[in-house]
Protein backbone atom coordinates (compact mmCIF):
# COMPACT_ATOMS: atom_id res chain seq x y z
CA UNK A 1 0.00 0.00 0.00
CA UNK A 2 1.27 3.41 -0.88
CA UNK A 3 0.14 5.43 -3.81
CA UNK A 4 -1.50 4.31 -7.05
CA UNK A 5 0.57 4.41 -10.21
CA UNK A 6 -1.00 7.08 -12.34
CA UNK A 7 -2.22 6.88 -15.93
CA UNK A 8 -2.09 10.26 -17.63
CA UNK A 9 -3.41 11.16 -21.08
CA UNK A 10 -1.54 14.01 -22.74
CA UNK A 11 -3.26 16.46 -25.05
CA UNK A 12 -1.68 18.94 -27.45
CA UNK A 13 -3.44 22.30 -27.39
CA UNK A 14 -2.92 24.87 -30.14
CA UNK A 15 -4.50 28.29 -29.78
CA UNK A 16 -7.09 26.94 -27.36
CA UNK A 17 -8.06 23.85 -29.33
CA UNK A 18 -7.12 20.20 -28.86
CA UNK A 19 -5.21 19.07 -31.94
CA UNK A 20 -4.47 15.57 -33.22
CA UNK A 21 -8.10 15.05 -32.24
CA UNK A 22 -9.49 12.60 -29.82
CA UNK A 23 -11.35 10.00 -31.81
CA UNK A 24 -13.08 7.74 -29.32
CA UNK A 25 -14.87 9.84 -26.75
CA UNK A 26 -18.43 10.37 -27.75
CA UNK A 27 -18.32 14.08 -27.41
CA UNK A 28 -19.82 16.77 -29.51
CA UNK A 29 -16.65 18.70 -30.11
CA UNK A 30 -13.40 16.74 -29.87
CA UNK A 31 -11.41 19.95 -30.25
CA UNK A 32 -12.87 21.49 -27.12
CA UNK A 33 -10.45 20.97 -24.20
CA UNK A 34 -13.26 21.03 -21.64
CA UNK A 35 -15.16 18.26 -23.41
CA UNK A 36 -12.05 16.16 -23.83
CA UNK A 37 -10.94 16.65 -20.22
CA UNK A 38 -14.40 15.78 -18.97
CA UNK A 39 -14.41 12.64 -21.10
CA UNK A 40 -11.05 11.52 -19.74
CA UNK A 41 -12.13 12.24 -16.18
CA UNK A 42 -15.19 10.05 -16.67
CA UNK A 43 -12.98 7.38 -18.21
CA UNK A 44 -10.90 7.30 -15.00
CA UNK A 45 -7.78 9.30 -15.91
CA UNK A 46 -5.74 10.09 -12.80
CA UNK A 47 -4.54 13.41 -14.12
CA UNK A 48 -4.54 15.30 -17.41
CA UNK A 49 -1.57 16.96 -19.09
CA UNK A 50 -1.97 19.75 -21.60
CA UNK A 51 0.96 20.59 -23.80
CA UNK A 52 0.53 24.08 -25.21
CA UNK A 53 2.02 24.09 -28.70
CA UNK A 54 0.71 27.52 -29.65
CA UNK A 55 3.38 29.07 -31.81
CA UNK A 56 1.98 32.56 -32.31
CA UNK A 57 2.62 34.89 -29.42
CA UNK A 58 -0.71 36.61 -30.17
CA UNK A 59 -2.47 33.49 -28.98
CA UNK A 60 -0.26 32.82 -25.98
CA UNK A 61 -2.95 33.67 -23.45
CA UNK A 62 -5.52 31.28 -24.92
CA UNK A 63 -4.05 28.52 -22.76
CA UNK A 64 -5.00 30.49 -19.64
CA UNK A 65 -8.65 30.51 -20.71
CA UNK A 66 -8.47 26.82 -21.47
CA UNK A 67 -7.06 26.07 -18.02
CA UNK A 68 -9.66 28.26 -16.34
CA UNK A 69 -12.51 26.54 -18.12
CA UNK A 70 -11.23 23.03 -17.55
CA UNK A 71 -10.43 23.66 -13.88
CA UNK A 72 -13.94 25.00 -13.36
CA UNK A 73 -15.54 21.78 -14.48
CA UNK A 74 -13.11 18.90 -14.16
CA UNK A 75 -11.91 18.12 -10.66
CA UNK A 76 -8.76 16.07 -11.14
CA UNK A 77 -5.16 17.31 -11.29
CA UNK A 78 -4.16 19.29 -14.32
CA UNK A 79 -0.59 19.77 -15.55
CA UNK A 80 0.24 22.35 -18.20
CA UNK A 81 3.49 22.60 -20.12
CA UNK A 82 4.81 24.51 -23.09
CA UNK A 83 6.17 28.01 -23.44
CA UNK A 84 7.07 28.58 -19.79
CA UNK A 85 9.87 31.16 -19.64
CA UNK A 86 9.64 32.83 -16.25
CA UNK A 87 8.14 32.56 -12.80
CA UNK A 88 5.29 34.87 -13.79
CA UNK A 89 4.25 32.33 -16.48
CA UNK A 90 4.11 29.66 -13.77
CA UNK A 91 2.05 31.87 -11.47
CA UNK A 92 -0.44 32.80 -14.16
CA UNK A 93 -1.08 29.15 -15.02
CA UNK A 94 -1.48 28.15 -11.38
CA UNK A 95 -3.80 31.07 -10.73
CA UNK A 96 -5.87 30.02 -13.72
CA UNK A 97 -6.35 26.60 -12.10
CA UNK A 98 -3.41 24.42 -13.16
CA UNK A 99 -2.04 22.21 -10.38
CA UNK A 100 1.38 21.68 -11.87
CA UNK A 101 3.41 23.42 -14.51
CA UNK A 102 5.91 21.67 -16.78
CA UNK A 103 9.19 23.44 -17.50
CA UNK A 104 11.35 22.11 -20.32
CA UNK A 105 13.65 24.23 -22.50
CA UNK A 106 13.69 27.15 -20.08
CA UNK A 107 15.18 24.89 -17.42
CA UNK A 108 18.07 24.06 -19.76
CA UNK A 109 18.56 27.69 -20.72
CA UNK A 110 18.39 28.91 -17.14
CA UNK A 111 18.28 26.19 -14.46
CA UNK A 112 17.75 28.79 -11.70
CA UNK A 113 14.22 29.23 -13.02
CA UNK A 114 13.36 25.86 -11.48
CA UNK A 115 14.72 26.94 -8.11
CA UNK A 116 12.96 30.30 -8.22
CA UNK A 117 9.68 28.76 -9.25
CA UNK A 118 9.73 25.99 -6.67
CA UNK A 119 10.71 28.44 -3.91
CA UNK A 120 7.79 30.62 -4.88
CA UNK A 121 5.01 28.11 -5.45
CA UNK A 122 6.27 24.89 -3.88
CA UNK A 123 8.00 21.87 -5.40
CA UNK A 124 4.74 19.98 -5.75
CA UNK A 125 3.71 22.41 -8.52
CA UNK A 126 6.89 22.13 -10.58
CA UNK A 127 7.38 19.37 -13.13
CA UNK A 128 10.63 19.39 -15.06
CA UNK A 129 10.14 17.90 -18.51
CA UNK A 130 13.26 16.19 -19.69
CA UNK A 131 13.76 15.05 -23.30
CA UNK A 132 16.53 12.48 -23.52
CA UNK A 133 18.23 10.55 -26.30
CA UNK A 134 20.71 7.71 -26.06
CA UNK A 135 24.19 8.85 -27.10
CA UNK A 136 26.30 5.81 -26.19
CA UNK A 137 27.30 3.43 -28.95
CA UNK A 138 26.16 -0.21 -28.83
CA UNK A 139 28.35 -2.13 -26.42
CA UNK A 140 29.28 0.95 -24.40
CA UNK A 141 27.73 1.61 -20.99
CA UNK A 142 24.40 3.29 -21.74
CA UNK A 143 24.34 7.05 -21.60
CA UNK A 144 21.66 9.56 -22.47
CA UNK A 145 21.82 13.25 -23.18
CA UNK A 146 19.29 16.07 -22.89
CA UNK A 147 18.01 17.38 -26.20
CA UNK A 148 15.88 20.44 -26.87
CA UNK A 149 13.86 21.65 -29.85
CA UNK A 150 11.88 18.45 -30.22
CA UNK A 151 14.98 16.26 -30.04
CA UNK A 152 16.95 18.10 -32.69
CA UNK A 153 19.36 20.09 -30.56
CA UNK A 154 21.89 18.32 -28.33
CA UNK A 155 22.92 20.08 -25.14
CA UNK A 156 25.82 17.90 -24.02
CA UNK A 157 24.09 17.46 -20.64
CA UNK A 158 23.97 13.95 -19.19
CA UNK A 159 20.33 13.02 -18.58
CA UNK A 160 20.82 11.26 -15.23
CA UNK A 161 22.98 14.07 -13.84
CA UNK A 162 20.43 16.58 -15.09
CA UNK A 163 17.58 14.79 -13.33
CA UNK A 164 19.55 14.82 -10.07
CA UNK A 165 20.31 18.51 -10.48
CA UNK A 166 16.70 19.40 -11.24
CA UNK A 167 15.54 17.48 -8.15
CA UNK A 168 18.11 19.42 -6.09
CA UNK A 169 16.80 22.65 -7.57
CA UNK A 170 13.33 21.85 -6.27
CA UNK A 171 11.52 20.00 -9.06
CA UNK A 172 8.65 18.02 -7.55
CA UNK A 173 8.41 15.56 -10.39
CA UNK A 174 10.14 14.61 -13.64
CA UNK A 175 8.34 14.05 -16.91
CA UNK A 176 10.80 11.90 -18.82
CA UNK A 177 10.41 11.53 -22.58
CA UNK A 178 12.64 9.28 -24.64
CA UNK A 179 13.16 11.07 -27.93
CA UNK A 180 14.35 7.77 -29.43
CA UNK A 181 11.02 6.15 -28.65
CA UNK A 182 8.57 9.03 -29.04
CA UNK A 183 6.05 8.12 -31.75
CA UNK A 184 7.52 4.64 -32.33
CA UNK A 185 4.95 2.56 -30.40
CA UNK A 186 7.65 0.05 -29.42
CA UNK A 187 7.54 0.85 -25.71
CA UNK A 188 9.30 3.14 -23.24
CA UNK A 189 13.09 3.24 -23.06
CA UNK A 190 13.06 1.13 -19.90
CA UNK A 191 16.78 1.39 -19.18
CA UNK A 192 16.54 5.18 -19.32
CA UNK A 193 13.43 5.21 -17.14
CA UNK A 194 15.06 2.93 -14.59
CA UNK A 195 18.28 4.96 -14.54
CA UNK A 196 16.43 8.22 -13.87
CA UNK A 197 13.91 6.78 -11.42
CA UNK A 198 16.63 5.14 -9.33
CA UNK A 199 18.73 8.31 -9.33
CA UNK A 200 16.13 10.65 -7.81
CA UNK A 201 13.82 10.67 -4.83
CA UNK A 202 11.02 12.52 -6.68
CA UNK A 203 8.34 10.80 -8.81
CA UNK A 204 9.09 10.08 -12.47
CA UNK A 205 6.47 10.06 -15.24
CA UNK A 206 7.50 7.86 -18.18
CA UNK A 207 6.64 9.06 -21.67
CA UNK A 208 7.43 8.24 -25.28
CA UNK A 209 6.84 5.04 -27.21
CA UNK A 210 3.69 3.48 -25.77
CA UNK A 211 2.02 1.14 -28.26
CA UNK A 212 0.21 -1.34 -26.05
CA UNK A 213 -0.86 -1.96 -22.48
CA UNK A 214 2.12 -4.12 -21.58
CA UNK A 215 4.29 -1.12 -22.36
CA UNK A 216 2.51 0.83 -19.62
CA UNK A 217 2.92 -1.98 -17.10
CA UNK A 218 6.58 -2.45 -18.08
CA UNK A 219 7.20 1.25 -17.52
CA UNK A 220 6.20 0.75 -13.90
CA UNK A 221 7.51 -2.75 -13.22
CA UNK A 222 10.75 -2.64 -15.18
CA UNK A 223 11.34 1.09 -15.55
CA UNK A 224 10.35 2.02 -12.00
CA UNK A 225 8.04 4.82 -13.21
CA UNK A 226 5.54 6.34 -10.79
CA UNK A 227 3.19 7.37 -13.57
CA UNK A 228 2.81 6.64 -17.26
CA UNK A 229 1.84 9.17 -19.88
CA UNK A 230 0.51 8.41 -23.33
CA UNK A 231 -1.28 10.20 -26.13
CA UNK A 232 -2.17 8.34 -29.27
CA UNK A 233 -3.17 4.95 -27.82
CA UNK A 234 -5.84 6.72 -25.80
CA UNK A 235 -6.86 9.42 -28.25
CA UNK A 236 -7.52 7.04 -31.10
CA UNK A 237 -9.47 4.65 -28.95
CA UNK A 238 -7.09 1.70 -29.29
CA UNK A 239 -7.36 1.28 -25.53
CA UNK A 240 -9.45 2.99 -22.91
CA UNK A 241 -7.97 4.38 -19.71
CA UNK A 242 -9.97 1.79 -17.80
CA UNK A 243 -8.55 -1.09 -19.87
CA UNK A 244 -5.09 0.28 -19.26
CA UNK A 245 -5.61 0.37 -15.51
CA UNK A 246 -7.24 -3.05 -15.41
CA UNK A 247 -4.30 -4.48 -17.32
CA UNK A 248 -1.87 -2.88 -14.90
CA UNK A 249 -3.89 -4.20 -11.95
CA UNK A 250 -3.76 -7.69 -13.51
CA UNK A 251 0.00 -7.36 -13.47
CA UNK A 252 -0.15 -6.57 -9.72
CA UNK A 253 0.33 -2.82 -10.04
CA UNK A 254 -1.55 -0.63 -7.55
CA UNK A 255 -3.92 1.59 -9.55
CA UNK A 256 -7.03 3.66 -8.84
CA UNK A 257 -9.91 1.67 -10.35
CA UNK B 1 -28.70 30.55 0.79
CA UNK B 2 -25.56 30.55 2.88
CA UNK B 3 -22.26 32.35 2.50
CA UNK B 4 -19.08 30.29 2.20
CA UNK B 5 -15.78 32.13 2.53
CA UNK B 6 -12.66 30.77 0.86
CA UNK B 7 -9.76 32.48 2.61
CA UNK B 8 -7.36 34.13 0.18
CA UNK B 9 -4.05 34.86 1.86
CA UNK B 10 -2.12 34.78 -1.39
CA UNK B 11 -0.86 31.22 -1.18
CA UNK B 12 -1.81 28.97 -4.00
CA UNK B 13 -4.50 28.06 -6.36
CA UNK B 14 -7.90 29.13 -5.05
CA UNK B 15 -9.60 28.84 -8.39
CA UNK B 16 -10.06 25.07 -8.21
CA UNK B 17 -11.24 25.13 -4.59
CA UNK B 18 -13.80 27.86 -5.16
CA UNK B 19 -15.05 26.30 -8.41
CA UNK B 20 -15.41 22.88 -6.81
CA UNK B 21 -17.45 24.41 -3.97
CA UNK B 22 -19.61 26.35 -6.41
CA UNK B 23 -20.09 23.07 -8.24
CA UNK B 24 -21.51 21.30 -5.17
CA UNK B 25 -23.30 24.36 -3.77
CA UNK B 26 -24.72 26.15 -6.82
CA UNK B 27 -27.29 28.06 -4.75
CA UNK B 28 -24.85 29.36 -2.17
CA UNK B 29 -22.68 32.44 -2.24
CA UNK B 30 -18.98 31.54 -2.47
CA UNK B 31 -16.60 34.41 -1.76
CA UNK B 32 -12.82 34.35 -2.12
CA UNK B 33 -11.48 36.95 0.27
CA UNK B 34 -8.93 38.06 2.86
CA UNK B 35 -11.33 40.60 4.36
CA UNK B 36 -11.79 39.86 8.04
CA UNK B 37 -15.32 41.29 8.24
CA UNK B 38 -16.43 39.27 5.23
CA UNK B 39 -14.85 36.10 6.60
CA UNK B 40 -16.56 36.68 9.95
CA UNK B 41 -19.87 37.18 8.15
CA UNK B 42 -19.65 33.77 6.46
CA UNK B 43 -21.62 30.72 7.56
CA UNK B 44 -18.71 28.42 6.87
CA UNK B 45 -15.06 28.79 6.05
CA UNK B 46 -12.65 27.01 3.75
CA UNK B 47 -8.92 27.55 4.22
CA UNK B 48 -6.80 26.16 1.36
CA UNK B 49 -3.12 26.84 0.81
CA UNK B 50 -0.03 25.70 -1.04
CA UNK B 51 3.64 26.37 -0.76
CA UNK B 52 6.13 26.42 2.06
CA UNK B 53 5.05 26.60 5.72
CA UNK B 54 7.10 29.73 6.50
CA UNK B 55 5.59 31.58 3.53
CA UNK B 56 2.07 30.49 4.47
CA UNK B 57 2.45 31.60 8.08
CA UNK B 58 3.99 34.90 6.98
CA UNK B 59 1.16 35.46 4.49
CA UNK B 60 -1.52 34.70 7.10
CA UNK B 61 0.13 37.22 9.38
CA UNK B 62 0.59 39.87 6.67
CA UNK B 63 -3.08 39.59 5.81
CA UNK B 64 -3.88 40.17 9.48
CA UNK B 65 -5.65 36.84 9.80
CA UNK B 66 -3.74 35.06 12.56
CA UNK B 67 -5.87 35.88 15.60
CA UNK B 68 -9.08 35.88 13.57
CA UNK B 69 -8.39 32.29 12.47
CA UNK B 70 -7.71 31.19 16.03
CA UNK B 71 -10.94 32.90 17.11
CA UNK B 72 -13.21 31.64 14.43
CA UNK B 73 -12.38 28.00 13.76
CA UNK B 74 -14.52 26.71 16.60
CA UNK B 75 -17.49 28.94 15.88
CA UNK B 76 -18.71 27.56 12.53
CA UNK B 77 -17.87 24.74 10.11
CA UNK B 78 -14.25 25.09 9.03
CA UNK B 79 -12.48 23.08 6.33
CA UNK B 80 -8.69 23.20 6.05
CA UNK B 81 -7.04 21.78 2.93
CA UNK B 82 -3.35 20.89 2.44
CA UNK B 83 -1.39 23.83 3.94
CA UNK B 84 -4.70 24.90 5.45
CA UNK B 85 -4.47 21.63 7.38
CA UNK B 86 -0.79 21.83 8.31
CA UNK B 87 -0.90 25.41 9.63
CA UNK B 88 -3.48 24.38 12.25
CA UNK B 89 -0.79 22.49 14.19
CA UNK B 90 1.73 23.81 16.73
CA UNK B 91 4.87 23.64 14.68
CA UNK B 92 6.29 22.58 11.32
CA UNK B 93 9.87 21.49 10.74
CA UNK B 94 9.78 22.95 7.21
CA UNK B 95 12.11 25.91 6.46
CA UNK B 96 14.24 25.11 9.49
CA UNK B 97 11.27 25.23 11.86
CA UNK B 98 8.16 27.42 11.83
CA UNK B 99 5.62 28.06 14.55
CA UNK B 100 2.13 27.49 13.21
CA UNK B 101 -1.29 28.50 14.54
CA UNK B 102 -1.37 26.02 17.42
CA UNK B 103 -5.10 25.41 17.06
CA UNK B 104 -4.58 21.65 17.08
CA UNK B 105 -1.81 20.00 19.10
CA UNK B 106 0.90 18.35 17.05
CA UNK B 107 3.86 18.61 14.74
CA UNK B 108 4.43 18.72 10.98
CA UNK B 109 7.39 16.61 9.86
CA UNK B 110 9.21 15.82 6.66
CA UNK B 111 9.02 12.33 5.20
CA UNK B 112 12.34 10.71 6.00
CA UNK B 113 13.95 8.99 3.01
CA UNK B 114 14.12 6.20 2.14
CA UNK B 115 10.49 5.19 2.46
CA UNK B 116 9.22 1.76 1.48
CA UNK B 117 5.92 -0.09 1.33
CA UNK B 118 5.56 -3.20 3.52
CA UNK B 119 6.23 -5.14 0.29
CA UNK B 120 9.59 -3.40 -0.05
CA UNK B 121 8.71 -1.09 -2.91
CA UNK B 122 10.41 2.31 -2.75
CA UNK B 123 8.15 5.32 -2.17
CA UNK B 124 8.95 8.73 -3.60
CA UNK B 125 8.80 12.15 -1.95
CA UNK B 126 6.76 14.26 -2.61
CA UNK B 127 3.90 11.85 -1.96
CA UNK B 128 2.14 12.62 -5.22
CA UNK B 129 -0.98 10.89 -6.42
CA UNK B 130 -3.99 8.89 -5.28
CA UNK B 131 -3.84 7.02 -1.99
CA UNK B 132 -6.43 5.19 0.05
CA UNK B 133 -7.76 7.05 3.07
CA UNK B 134 -8.94 4.94 5.96
CA UNK B 135 -11.67 6.66 7.93
CA UNK B 136 -10.80 6.65 11.62
CA UNK B 137 -14.17 7.91 12.82
CA UNK B 138 -17.72 8.19 11.63
CA UNK B 139 -18.22 11.76 10.62
CA UNK B 140 -20.84 13.68 8.60
CA UNK B 141 -18.08 14.84 6.23
CA UNK B 142 -17.36 11.17 5.34
CA UNK B 143 -21.02 10.51 4.58
CA UNK B 144 -21.52 8.43 1.43
CA UNK B 145 -17.79 7.92 0.90
CA UNK B 146 -16.69 4.30 1.08
CA UNK B 147 -13.92 3.63 3.56
CA UNK B 148 -10.49 3.36 1.89
CA UNK B 149 -11.53 5.49 -1.10
CA UNK B 150 -8.66 7.15 -2.89
CA UNK B 151 -7.93 10.88 -2.66
CA UNK B 152 -5.30 13.00 -4.40
CA UNK B 153 -2.20 14.02 -2.43
CA UNK B 154 0.76 16.28 -3.22
CA UNK B 155 2.97 16.89 -0.17
CA UNK B 156 6.42 16.33 1.34
CA UNK B 157 5.50 17.03 4.97
CA UNK B 158 2.99 15.17 7.11
CA UNK B 159 1.14 15.95 10.33
CA UNK B 160 1.48 14.17 13.66
CA UNK B 161 -1.46 15.20 15.85
CA UNK B 162 -0.65 14.87 19.55
CA UNK B 163 -4.11 13.59 20.37
CA UNK B 164 -5.11 10.50 18.47
CA UNK B 165 -8.81 11.17 19.07
CA UNK B 166 -8.59 14.15 16.70
CA UNK B 167 -7.56 11.97 13.76
CA UNK B 168 -10.39 11.34 11.30
CA UNK B 169 -8.43 9.70 8.50
CA UNK B 170 -5.24 7.71 7.97
CA UNK B 171 -3.16 6.75 4.99
CA UNK B 172 -0.22 4.36 4.69
CA UNK B 173 2.78 5.96 3.09
CA UNK B 174 5.86 4.20 4.39
CA UNK B 175 4.17 4.39 7.76
CA UNK B 176 0.71 5.23 9.02
CA UNK B 177 0.11 8.97 8.73
CA UNK B 178 -2.80 11.10 9.92
CA UNK B 179 -4.21 12.71 6.79
CA UNK B 180 -7.29 14.32 8.28
CA UNK B 181 -8.52 15.57 11.60
CA UNK B 182 -11.94 16.35 13.03
CA UNK B 183 -12.49 18.34 16.20
CA UNK B 184 -15.79 20.05 16.88
CA UNK B 185 -16.54 22.30 13.91
CA UNK B 186 -13.11 21.73 12.34
CA UNK B 187 -12.46 19.21 9.58
CA UNK B 188 -9.10 19.45 7.87
CA UNK B 189 -7.27 17.22 5.42
CA UNK B 190 -3.88 16.83 3.79
CA UNK B 191 -5.35 15.59 0.51
CA UNK B 192 -7.11 17.75 -2.07
CA UNK B 193 -10.86 17.10 -2.21
CA UNK B 194 -11.14 19.68 -5.00
CA UNK B 195 -8.87 17.45 -7.12
CA UNK B 196 -10.18 14.06 -6.04
CA UNK B 197 -12.94 13.57 -8.61
CA UNK B 198 -16.25 12.16 -7.30
CA UNK B 199 -15.13 11.29 -3.77
CA UNK B 200 -13.66 14.74 -3.34
CA UNK B 201 -16.82 16.44 -4.56
CA UNK B 202 -18.85 14.26 -2.22
CA UNK B 203 -16.69 15.36 0.70
CA UNK B 204 -17.13 19.03 -0.24
CA UNK B 205 -20.87 18.55 -0.63
CA UNK B 206 -20.98 16.95 2.81
CA UNK B 207 -19.03 19.86 4.24
CA UNK B 208 -21.32 22.54 2.81
CA UNK B 209 -24.31 20.73 4.31
CA UNK B 210 -22.71 19.98 7.67
CA UNK B 211 -23.99 21.72 10.82
CA UNK B 212 -20.54 21.67 12.42
CA UNK B 213 -21.46 19.14 15.07
CA UNK B 214 -19.31 16.05 15.11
Amino acid sequence: MGVAKRVIPCLDVDAGRVVKGVKFLEIRDAGDPVNVARGYNEAGADEITFLDITASSDNRDTILHVVEQVASEVFIPLTVGGGIRQVSDVRRLLNAGADKVGINTAAVTRPELVREASDKVGSQCIVVALDAKQVSAPGEPQRWEIFTHGGRKPTGIDAVQWAIKMADFGAGEILLTSMDRDGTKIGFDLALTRAISDAVQIPVIASGGVGNLDHLADGVLKGGADAVLAASIFHFGEYSIREAKQHMADRSIEVRL
Amino acid sequence: MQRIAVIDYGMGNLHSVSKAIEHVAPDDEVIVTDDEALIRSADRIVCPGQGAAADCMAAISQHGLTSMLVDIVDTRPFLGICMGYQVLFDHSEENGGVDCLGIVGGQVKRFAAPLHTPEGERLKVPHMGWSQVNQAVEHPVWHGITDASRFYFAHSYFCQPSQVEHVSGYCDYGHKIAVSIARGSIFACQFHPEKSADHGLQLLQNFVGWDGVQ
